[in-house]
């Protein structure tokens, strides 16, 4: 627990929210933690202090930590990648690059069983997602309070907002899935060109193939096609961003347990061990999944002659 | 739980990141992997091969062996002939220089003889008559005599 004097509720809600940087408005009335008021006399950018401000920020703010655990982990997985790639050899491998290129091969035997058309762009997009992904949901296995407690005491402002697993915040997630959206219609319309896309949003999943009749029956197609369109990346990034929220709101749960007499800090102490061992399958499953399902999406934009 | 910049931070840092993958990572690995695959499956290959070409040095090498042997054999044979030859071309050739040396000593020692024989009877001749002149003095007619003394001479 971090201080006696915060309620349960507090505890959960702080673990819940993110380190916001962004830009409060002129004349905006901040509250101190010690009930002050203090009125802005200009447009500031500056770190958010409860969750009020953070909402009447607007969109002109960043989740800093999301943002820095995620660039950190993104540059971790570059990092020894690369290192992997610079001592690369066709010769006896061994130690780490017999372990990444299992990986790769993994990756690449993913790719090549649901993606059969030539793009060099997807393997290393799949394998980016598999790991980047994996990585940041890992986080979720580091205890809850370790890091913003020592954040907390490093900058010693207990009010220090700093939540650890980048894919618990919705932007991360629904950034990666949108990343995803936009090259699946890239490739759309690189491939079947902007007619080919057009055509296959509106002459499906009706067709009469009499004009008079596909008048009325276009939009019909456009609403269905459009709304399963949408559909997919807000399904990609919110499968993502639901189950690790489910997985860090539980683990936030036991983690104030511990602090609910003798019995319950046991018994949370095993609850934790169990939540975090299945957890371990959620974490590689979700980055496996997204995956897959870039992979699909894909496919799906280089298949030319889509039957529904 | 707010949408906000982040949203958009995240998906330049994603596209950086995969663009990153693609230039240094994924190329360099795959590349590798696939030259080492290449590899192993001409190893294989060559490994197969040389069972291959084993196999076929090895019958070919007994068959060598085998024609090897045959052709000492036959060396071997036409030896044993050709010393028996030579065996027997030798002994009939020292069978006839036997003969002919044989001959020719026995001609000498008949030309000997003779030549033996015919300075005896000279020698006789000459001693029986001198023998004789002496015994009966001057009785004897040389001349009637001599004839009588070579006829015994000659029986000789």
């Amino acid at each position: 627990m971090a201080g006696d004097t915060l309620t349960t509720e507090s505890y959960i809600k702080h673990h819940l929210t993110n380190m916001t940087y962004g830009k409060l408005p002129e004349g905006y009335v901040r509250e101190s933690y010690d009930g002050t008021t203090e009125t802005l006399t200009q447009d500031t950018w500056t770190l958010a202090h409860n969750d009020v401000e953070m909402k009447d920020m607007g969109f002109m703010a960043v989740h800093v930590d999301s943002m820095f655990w995620s660039i950190t982990l993104g540059l971790i997985f570059a990092f020894i990648f690369r290192k992997v790639a610079v001592g690369m050899h066709s010769g006896v491998p061994k130690g780490l690059q017999n372990f990444i290129e299992m990986i790769i091969d993994f990756i690449d035997t993913n790719v090549k069983d649901t993606f059969h058309y030539k793009n060099p762009l997807v393997a290393p997009l799949a394998l980016t997602i598999f790991i980047w992904i994996f990585f940041m949901n890992l986080m979720d296995l580091i205890p809850v309070d370790w890091i913003p407690e020592l954040m907390m005491w490093a900058t010693g402002d207990p009010h220090f907002f700093f939540k650890v697993v980048p894919t618990t915040d919705p932007n991360i997630t629904l950034g990666m899935a949108f990343t995803v959206f936009f090259l699946m219609i890239y490739f759309s319309i690189k491939e079947k060109g902007l007619m080919g896309f057009v055509k296959e949003l509106t002459l499906h999943p009706f067709h009469a193939g009499k004009w008079y009749v596909d008048i009325f029956l276009i939009p019909v197609n456009f609403i269905l096609e459009s709304v399963s369109l949408i559909a997919k990346p807000i399904s990609l990034g919110l499968r993502l961003f639901g189950n690790l929220y489910a997985g860090e709101m539980i683990f936030i749960l036991i983690a104030a347990m511990f602090g609910a007499g003798l019995f319950l800090g046991v018994l949370a102490g095993f609850l934790q061990l169990g939540w975090a061992i299945f957890h371990i399958l959620v974490i590689a499953l979700q980055a496996f999944v997204f995956m897959v399902l870039t992979i699909v999406y894909m496919a799906m934009a280089h298949d030319v002659d889509e039957e529904h | 739980m707010n949408i906000n910049l982040t949203l958009i931070g995240q998906s330049i840092t994603f596209l950086a990141f995969v663009w990153f993958c693609k230039a240094f990572v994924w190329t360099a690995i795959r590349n590798a992997m696939d030259e080492r695959e290449a590899q192993i499956a001409d190893g294989l290959e060559a490994a197969d091969r040389a069972g291959k070409d084993l196999e076929l040095a090895q019958e070919k090498a007994t068959q060598q062996l085998r024609e090897a042997k045959q052709e000492a054999a036959a060396i071997i044979d036409a030896a044993n002939k050709r010393a028996n030859q030579i065996v027997d071309e030798a002994k009939t050739a020292a069978h006839e220089e036997g003969d002919r040396i044989k001959a020719a000593a026995k001609a000498e020692i008949d030309q000997e003889v003779n030549r033996a024989k015919e300075a005896l009877r000279s020698q006789v001749a000459g001693l029986a008559l001198a023998g004789a002149e002496q015994v009966l003095e001057a009785s004897i007619d040389e001349g009637a005599h001599k004839a009588l003394v070579e006829k015994l001479a000659a029986g000789l």
